[in-house]
């Protein structure tokens, strides 16, 4: 515990309400997560740091989802295609219940009216979805299940009791310029991951907020090693749309074609390329019937093209590397069992913002796996927190006290700069060759100056009200990015995205999980690999 | 970024200062204004959201772009997206034709 145990009051001009279950974020994971504990029973009161319905990574794109018909061999098929990937640290049973979990949830929104294309044959698609229809819709549920909505409330801090239980949050409505408390007696984190602002489709709000949150509450964190994927869009613009380019040439600025450079399995060449200068992009191996396909099925993707009159089909474009950090890492809050709870009683986890090592191991490929766990992990968490809730019974009565720590405690010293620090963090975790290409010297120098960047936002007073969410988004990322290097320096081998230039290759001796926490000290220590025995089976 | 609420067009209706996900916009006694245009994340939503394609995104996400609305208008680009992904009246029919299965595996 690194709270200011600090008894609550309540801040003059601030509205403060009582729920049974409390749930920070409401993009997929969130929204599935306070529809299902709505259903069982809880009064839910949802906060998010934007508007629910357009906030994270799905509103603003389209998605595949890990939607399987319940063929055992399709199903088989479905887990075992994934093992190699992710580095055989999934676990059979979690990718199981997830399968199980996404179909039937996507088969409700198909009866809520989402909009599933259908086949040449008749058949409902259900493997995609289209992230502004979907989140509207979610929006729309979570409205008639009962949900109180808070929009632009983001979270600041977490509350908890004598014993250590969570027992709500605090933050900030940014257009009321007021503050809110809520009272629950479970949390639910689906923050999302942590990309570090850097303008990867609909992610600037994804900072990390949930895990350092969680944190300062004694949450343990894991797999944050796998935090290092980046998403091709044009260097100009922000959509991310990796699939697509499944279909590019990418050649260097004199035309010459990049060896080995590919969407797919041949990332890392278009990185080492974009250290040595720029790298170009044609979508010329879609015919015709592919063209109109992906025009129909994303039509986002071609805005960056329409508005600046390039045909992406037959002129070449710059492109650019974009961090998308734990949104689509595997690296999140630790989950300690089927209902998503996390190491401290009465806090969950879902989507992003907990681990998805359980379904995905090191590697998440694109965003279908996420997808399938946000519906999943949001349902599992919902439910948990909502009978966690009943079984706490009448617990208003408690002490309470706030747990935030960085940017909001009364210091002698001047509160930090947010942007300065946001943009020290960038430095360090943009770069591909400190973050893609990792290895020890490199990894140890920025993490030393990544620690003197905390002991100073740390020492550091408390933050002014129009700066409070920026300075604790900040420390945030720079919390994330302390976890992510301590991890990856302590996996000393190559496995799932987490590439070390040192320990090129995969080591049958880190075939486990690799836990981490802390943040004034940080620490990481390893974990047995629940599921062994298929992994040895697979090998 | 967010470079264009036309106030022509624009109705004060207050929904851009509403589904922002970052909190770019604010009310006023009038039309909305983008207060903090440097906090735009370039996702398009409020163009989506906008009933009256009165917004433009400029698809530059890192760098503010000069932009010519009477080009826009003329080049029918004001609500281009919204009427791409089917939330217009007359392009309701969009809404149900993702072909993504058709291209997963590539």
């Amino acid at each position: 515990m690194t709270g200011r145990a600090e008894k609550l009051s309540a801040t003059a001009g601030s509205i403060e309400s009582d729920a049974d279950v409390l749930v920070l974020g409401g993009g997929p994971a969130g929204t599935w997560a306070a529809i299902s504990a709505a259903e069982h029973g809880a009064r839910v009161v949802l906060a998010d740091k934007g508007f629910c319905g357009t906030s994270g990574a799905t509103a603003a794109a389209g998605t595949g989802v890990w939607y399987i018909d319940p063929d055992p061999a399709l199903r088989e098929a479905a887990m075992a295609g994934r093992e190699k990937m992710g580095g055989y640290l999934q676990a059979r049973r979690w990718m199981a219940r997830t399968l199980d979990c996404t179909y039937a949830q996507s088969n409700r929104l198909a009866e809520w009216g989402y909009p599933y294309p259908v086949d040449d044959s008749g058949k409902s698609q259900r493997n995609s979805l289209q992230g502004p229809e979907y989140m509207r819709l979610m929006r729309k549920r979570t409205k008639a299940a009962g949900v109180i909505i808070l929009d632009h409330s983001p979270a600041l801090e977490l509350l908890v009791d004598d014993g250590g239980a969570v027992a709500g949050a605090a933050g900030l409505r940014r257009q009321k310029d007021d503050r809110w408390v809520v009272r629950a007696k479970a949390v639910v984190i689906a923050t999302g991951g942590c990309a570090f602002l850097s303008k990867t489709l609909g992610s600037n709000v994804l900072t990390g907020d949930g895990y350092l949150m969680g944190a300062e509450a004694g949450a343990e964190l894991t797999s944050m090693e796998f935090s290092n994927p980046y998403a091709i869009s044009a260097a100009f613009g922000s959509v991310t749309k990796t699939l697509f380019y499944g279909w590019a040439t990418f050649t260097y600025e004199d035309g010459s074609v990049v060896p080995g450079a590919a969407s797919k399995g041949g990332r890392s060449a278009i990185a080492r390329a974009l250290m040595q200068g720029p790298v170009y992009a044609r979508l010329d191996k879609a015919d015709e019937e592919v063209r109109r396909s992906m025009r129909a099925s994303q039509p986002n993707f071609f805005l960056p093209f329409d508005r600046t009159g390039i045909d992406p089909f037959t002129h070449r474009f710059p492109v650019t590397l974009r961090l998308e950090g734990t949104v689509r890492g595997t690296g999140g809050l630790r989950i300690v069992d089927d209902t998503c709870a996390t190491t401290v009683p009465g806090l969950y986890a879902a989507g992003d913002a907990a681990t998805r090592e359980l379904v995905c191991g090191g590697f998440t490929g694109g965003g279908s796996h996420n997808a399938a766990w946000a519906m999943s992990s949001g349902t599992w968490a919902g439910q948990g927190a909502a009978d966690y809730a009943r079984l706490a019974g009448a617990a208003s009565n408690r002490q309470v006290a706030r747990a935030g720590t960085v940017a909001l405690r009364e210091r002698a010293d001047r509160p930090f700069a947010p942007a300065q620090l946001a943009r020290a963090v960038q430095d360090e975790v943009f770069p591909y060759e400190l973050n893609y290409f990792r290895e020890a010297g490199r990894l140890e120098g920025s993490l030393e100056r990544l620690d003197a960047l905390w002991a100073e936002a740390s020492s550091a007073g408390a933050a002014t009200e129009a700066d409070v969410l920026r300075a604790r988004e900040a420390a945030a990322m720079l919390a994330t990015a302390r976890w992510m290097y301590r991890s990856g320096l302590a996996r000393k081998e190559s496995r799932g995205m987490h590439r070390r230039d040192d320990f090129p290759n995969q080591d049958e001796r880190f075939r486990h999980y690799v836990s981490a926490g802390g943040l004034d000290e940080v620490w990481t220590a390893p974990r047995t690999h629940a599921d062994g025995a298929y992994a040895e089976a697979a090998e | 970024m967010i470079e264009v609420i036309d106030a022509e067009r624009c109705t004060s209706c207050d929904i851009c200062v509403n589904v922002c996900p970052t909190n770019v916009f604010d009310k006023t006694d009038g039309i909305p204004i983008i207060a903090r245009q440097a906090d735009c994340q370039t996702c398009f939503l409020c163009e989506l959201y906008c009933p009256e394609d009165a917004l433009f995104v400029s698809p530059f996400a890192d760098a503010s772009q000069s932009v010519d609305v009477v080009a826009l208008k003329q080049g029918a680009l004001l609500g281009s997206y919204r009427r791409a992904v089917g939330w217009t009246d007359d392009t309701r029919e969009l809404r149900g034709v993702d072909r993504s299965y058709l291209l997963f595996g590539h």
